[in-house]
């Protein structure tokens, strides 16, 4: 089992409460500090502070050449984005929404992700790819989308899904600090939501860990979903279930070793991912937990996700979203007589 | 020195000058004739629905304020390039939006209470264009529905139903979309496609000044107008505050599409005088100045003034003030009735045939959500 030494006991003169669009923030404020190379653009990102304030404040502090406006075109700012990879810059790209990325797909799959295989590692992509992602704000259609298995089905991209401040912050000088191209997937709905940072930790990418203590099943959850799992495992305490919870953090690489100890400690183990469920990170999960822990699970993989339908208008949202209570239906059906 | 995008010694078609006098300048000589189909009864409308657009636009902004929609997409300033082109459109024709053209939609018979019904957050999509004057969905990814309108017309090439000779039954399209949508490779491939198949079609770009808080000077360092001439097609910039100009250029390439004689672009110069959406805020990206340079041009002031200048009736405007009251209470009465649909509509059409999958993923939910009333009875 990894272990990741993430919370350091003593508190530390870098240690700050703020939310995770403050922590992104920092993050790029922090790396584009430390590395000249290091470029921000997108739509909206330069005056306006980006559409959630998370560029806030970067045009007027480091130029515009640093951080900058591009006309409305994701398939330009990425491909724009790779040229400047080839020649030793360090892009840090938004895609306004998560379904305002599609139009950037050619040139993720084709060129960002495939670039060092294509050159024998001669010329590497590091490019990190920011979008905010998910429901639960409310959203109008294509602004909603979990769109995390795309990427993670694409061989050459790293993928990473924060759930708090801290996460936001350290996995995002990480990624920006990696050779290879990153998706950053930046969960919406989780924005506004607080949380203290120390700007002295590292998180590797591909690290995950436990998050909440249990014996007697284990929640894998990741970006949006965290919340949720921690919820429900507090909920499940005061009708004696002791639920343990993993958040992920990054999705490629996936961390098999931590998730496989914590399932075989307990024995069962709940997904639990906003996306639809079919053919999704979440089945992959499941795949990998069912083979490789088999000899210690007491029932099935349960998974709890979306719907396989398109993300549902904002005032039906919440019968399209995963909940505490979907994710206590799930674990009340694992086999607890047995 | 480049011209750019806002560059106005481009010929710019104006009929109605900014205090409301008629004066067509030089390049709007050719579309007076189109101008003079107009009566005194299509000016009084012209008038009618920009007044009643704004008034209701701002009874949306309100509804949002107070919670009761999730969004609102305000057109206030670009009344006369929507309300001028829309006029220009036949029953026959199709009509493929951006999201901010309310007034084209309700021109066409579309009940505005549906875009409110989508923003309010319960429907995506909400109405059938075959039932409301072939006015298409709201698109909100940027210029893809520029490329769904030429396809749409080369169908009209394919069915026989454009070029036959005959005003009354040629169809054509009219595709709106943003200064910063011209910037998608969607946009520009639409105009590939569009001048290679010679399609009845018109473009007609809303140039308001931003995309959110990005100038058109990020988008073109040429004016859009005479980006269509590169692209092969005939192409027109036009005062995009003055009606007549935005009826008039319509009207001609609209005739000029039905009659096969292919495809045109029109840049409408306007300006997005309110935020971008309600979840936007202009003061941290522009000045008060240009704004208030605009306001100046406004499109309702300066076709008031024209009528004034020939001697409409008080009573009219008076009508037409109590027109719009009307109609704005009478769209919120009905938004705030507005009920939920029922919570399984979700699994709707998702495909055209059952599908295995979603019926059990169904079949739960119902299951699922009733162990709920259960419970509670
Ligand atoms: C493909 C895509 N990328 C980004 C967005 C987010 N977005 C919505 S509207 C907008 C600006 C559009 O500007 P413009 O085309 O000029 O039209 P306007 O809103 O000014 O009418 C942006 C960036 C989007 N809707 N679609």
């Amino acid at each position: 089992m990894t272990m990741i030494q993430d919370r350091p006991m003593a508190a530390s003169a870098n240690r700050e409460t703020m939310t995770m669009a403050t922590a992104v923030n920092r993050a790029l404020g922090d790396a584009m500090a430390d590395d000249d190379t290091v470029l921000v653009f997108g739509e909206d990102v330069g005056a306006l502070g980006g559409v959630f304030r998370v560029t806030d404040g970067l045009t007027a502090r480091f130029g515009e050449r640093r951080c900058f406006d591009t006309p409305l075109a994701e398939a330009g700012i990425m491909g724009m984005a790779v040229g400047m990879a080839m020649n030793g810059m360090r892009p840090v790209v938004e895609m306004q929404f998560d379904a305002f990325a599609y139009p950037a797909f050619e040139q993720v799959v084709s060129h960002v992700a495939k670039m060092g295989n294509r050159t024998r590692g001669r010329v590497r992509m590091p490019i990190v790819i920011r979008i905010p992602y998910g429901g639960g704000i409310g959203g109008v259609e294509h602004h909603c989308d979990s769109s995390e298995s795309y990427y993670v089905h694409t061989p050459g991209l790293l993928v990473v899904a924060p759930a708090t401040p801290q996460d936001a912050y350290s996995l995002l000088r990480s990624a920006i600090r990696s050779p290879d191209p990153v998706v950053f997937l930046e969960p919406k709905k989780l924005y506004w939501a607080k949380g203290e940072v120390d700007t002295s930790l590292e998180v590797p990418i591909g690290a995950a860990h436990v998050i909440r203590a249990g014996t007697d099943a284990t929640l894998i959850a990741y970006g949006t979903s965290v919340p949720i799992a921690l919820a429900a495992a507090d909920a499940a305490e005061e009708e004696g279930r002791s639920l343990q919870v993993v958040d992920l953090r990054s999705l490629t690489p996936y961390d098999d070793a931590t998730v496989d100890a914590a399932v075989r400690s307990t024995g069962r183990a709940v997904v639990i991912a906003e996306a639809p469920g079919f053919a999704s990170v979440s089945s992959e999960i499941a795949a990998r937990v069912s083979e490789r822990c088999f000899s210690w699970l007491e029932a099935p993989v349960r998974r709890v996700t979306g719907f396989d339908i398109p993300f549902a208008p904002p005032k039906l949202e919440r019968y399209y979203l995963p909940d505490v209570d979907r994710v206590l239906d799930a674990v009340d059906t694992l086999n607890w007589d047995a | 020195m480049a011209a750019n995008s806002n560059d106005f010694s481009v010929p710019t078609v104006q009929l109605l000058a900014p205090d409301g006098t008629f004066a067509p300048n030089e390049a709007a000589e050719e579309f007076v004739p189109y101008f003079e189909r107009l009566t005194d009864a299509d000016h009084e409308r012209f008038y009618r629905e920009m007044v009643v657009i704004r008034r209701f636009d701002r009874e949306a902004a309100n509804l949002q304020r107070q919670g009761q929609l999730a969004l609102w997409v305000p057109s206030h300033g670009q009344e006369a390039a929507q309300v001028g082109s829309a006029f220009a459109t036949r029953p026959q024709d199709h009509i493929f939006p951006s999201y901010r053209e309310h007034v084209v939609g309700k021109m066409r018979g579309l009940d505005v209470v549906d875009v409110l019904r989508m923003l309010k957050g319960l429907t995506l999509g909400g109405w059938v264009p075959e039932e409301n004057g072939n006015f298409h969905l709201y698109t909100l990814v940027l210029a893809s529905q520029t490329l769904h309108a030429t396809g749409y017309a080369m169908g009209m090439q394919f069915d026989g139903a454009t070029a036959t000779g005959d005003p009354e039954r040629d169809e054509a399209v009219i595709v709106y979309f943003g200064d910063g949508a011209s910037s998608q490779g969607d946009a520009s491939e639409a105009l590939v496609f569009a001048a290679s198949y010679q399609t009845p079609q018109v473009f007609f770009l809303q140039n308001n000044g931003w995309a959110i808080s990005v100038p058109a000077s990020r988008q073109s360092r040429t004016p859009f107008a005479l980006r269509g001439h590169g692209f092969g097609m005939r192409s027109n910039r036009i005062d995009g505050n003055d009606v007549f100009a935005s009826y008039a250029v319509t009207a001609k390439h609209l005739d000029d599409a039905r009659a096969g004689r292919g495809p045109a672009l029109i840049e409408a110069m306007t300006y997005r005088v309110g935020a971008h959406t309600t979840a936007d805020d202009p003061t941290k990206y522009r000045l008060d100045a240009d704004l208030a340079d605009w306001v100046a041009k406004d499109p309702i002031v300066r076709l008031k003034a024209y009528l004034e200048n020939r001697g409409v009736a008080q009573s009219f405007l008076d009508d037409v003030e109590q027109e719009a009251a009307d109609f704005a209470s009478d769209a919120r009465k009905r938004a705030l009735e507005v009920v939920a649909p029922d919570q399984d509509v979700i699994f709707d059409n998702v495909y055209a045939e059952a599908n295995a999958t979603l019926v059990e993923e169904r079949a739960w939910f119902e299951a699922y959500e009733a162990s709920f009333e259960e419970a509670q009875s």
